[in-house]
């Protein structure tokens, strides 16, 4: 349903409807991504921003009101953390892909010349998967999509403190995840 | 050796994990969508409005809380049809025949609309 204005009047509601447009134009490419490097195909990561953004205009309003002036991204990217936590539950099934294929990413990849024959990109890209949920999600948030501390604190529901140490946590089980999949390196 | 290597992990995951462009099909695909949105209850707010400015005991109404809803329901029908639509993908790979899609794309938008049901209560 359409997002309910405080104003419902044409001029709130056309207010409203720019406000969310403006909101699309500056983060889709951050759901877009977020979506990806959770589902690890491009066919459902497109299913999953779109229904994000549906679900986000039907709420818009109200997410509005009560972010007092604060950024909603962390907000869009809460939603698309549901939403891929149902998807999910819904068809049991975990990335059928570990984030994988060079061709893939190099398909769309902004740094298509980065990531291009790079096996070392495509280890970490592998051991990225194989770490907890929350882990992985921290990960996305401040790598894929550059969020601070505190942004990810909100996409996640926990405090600031609590995510600086899931991120902290995350890089070390990664360091010795990617160390493990090198081999024994020389002393 | 610890921290240069901590840096060297976050140098390579802001490669790895580069952001991606969006398909242009799906940019354009959401901006129809939500475009449809908008317009519709754009559409169903101004005829409301039109409506009510007919009749005088409305007049100290107008663009009150029945705007919303009016403007709500229509939206939500369109909710209903595109979130149905959106699976049409899935539902073709699971149908062995028409009858069968016909059935699945039913019960889909049944499905759709008592979830919207539920959200709104």
């Amino acid at each position: 349903m359409a997002p309910a204005p405080e104003d419902p009047s044409p001029a709130g509601k056309a207010r409203l409807d720019a406000e969310f447009s403006a909101l699309y134009k500056a983060h889709l490419k951050d759901v877009y991504s977020y979506s990806y490097y959770r589902v690890g195909n491009h066919h459902d990561a497109e299913d999953l921003t779109e229904q994000t953004f549906l679900q986000a205009y039907r709420h818009f309003a109200r997410a509005q009101r009560e972010s007092d002036g604060r950024p909603l991204r962390p907000w869009l990217i809460r939603i698309a953390h549901n939403l891929a936590a149902n998807y999910y539950r819904d068809r049991s099934r975990k990335p059928q892909t570990p984030i994988d294929d060079a061709s893939t990413i190099s398909a769309t990849h902004t740094t298509e010349a980065l990531v291009e024959d790079r096996d070392d990109l495509k280890r970490i890209l592998e051991c990225v998967q194989d770490l907890p949920d929350d882990r992985r999600e921290a990960l996305i948030m401040r790598f894929a999509l550059g969020m601070d501390n505190r942004e990810i604190a909100r996409a996640l529901g926990r405090t600031d403190g609590a995510t600086k140490v899931l991120l902290h946590r995350a890089i070390k089980q990664l360091e010795d995840l990617v160390q493990k999949a090198e081999g024994p390196t020389e002393a | 050796m610890s921290s240069e290597r901590a840096i060297d992990i976050e140098t390579m995951l802001r490669q790895a994990l580069a952001p991606i462009e969006p398909p242009e099909e799906l940019q354009l695909r959401l901006e129809n969508t939500l475009g449809s949105l908008v317009e519709l209850a754009a559409d169903e707010l101004e005829s409301w409005e039109l409506s009510t400015l007919g009749d005088p005991k409305n007049w100290a109404r107008l663009g009150r809380p029945a705007a919303a809803a009016v403007v709500g329901s229509a939206a939500a029908v369109g909710l209903v049809v595109l979130r149905t639509r959106r699976q049409r993908h899935r539902r073709r790979a699971q149908s062995s025949n028409v009858a069968e899609l016909a059935v699945r794309t039913l019960r889909d938008g049944g499905r759709e609309a008592r979830r919207l049901l539920d959200d709104l209560h």
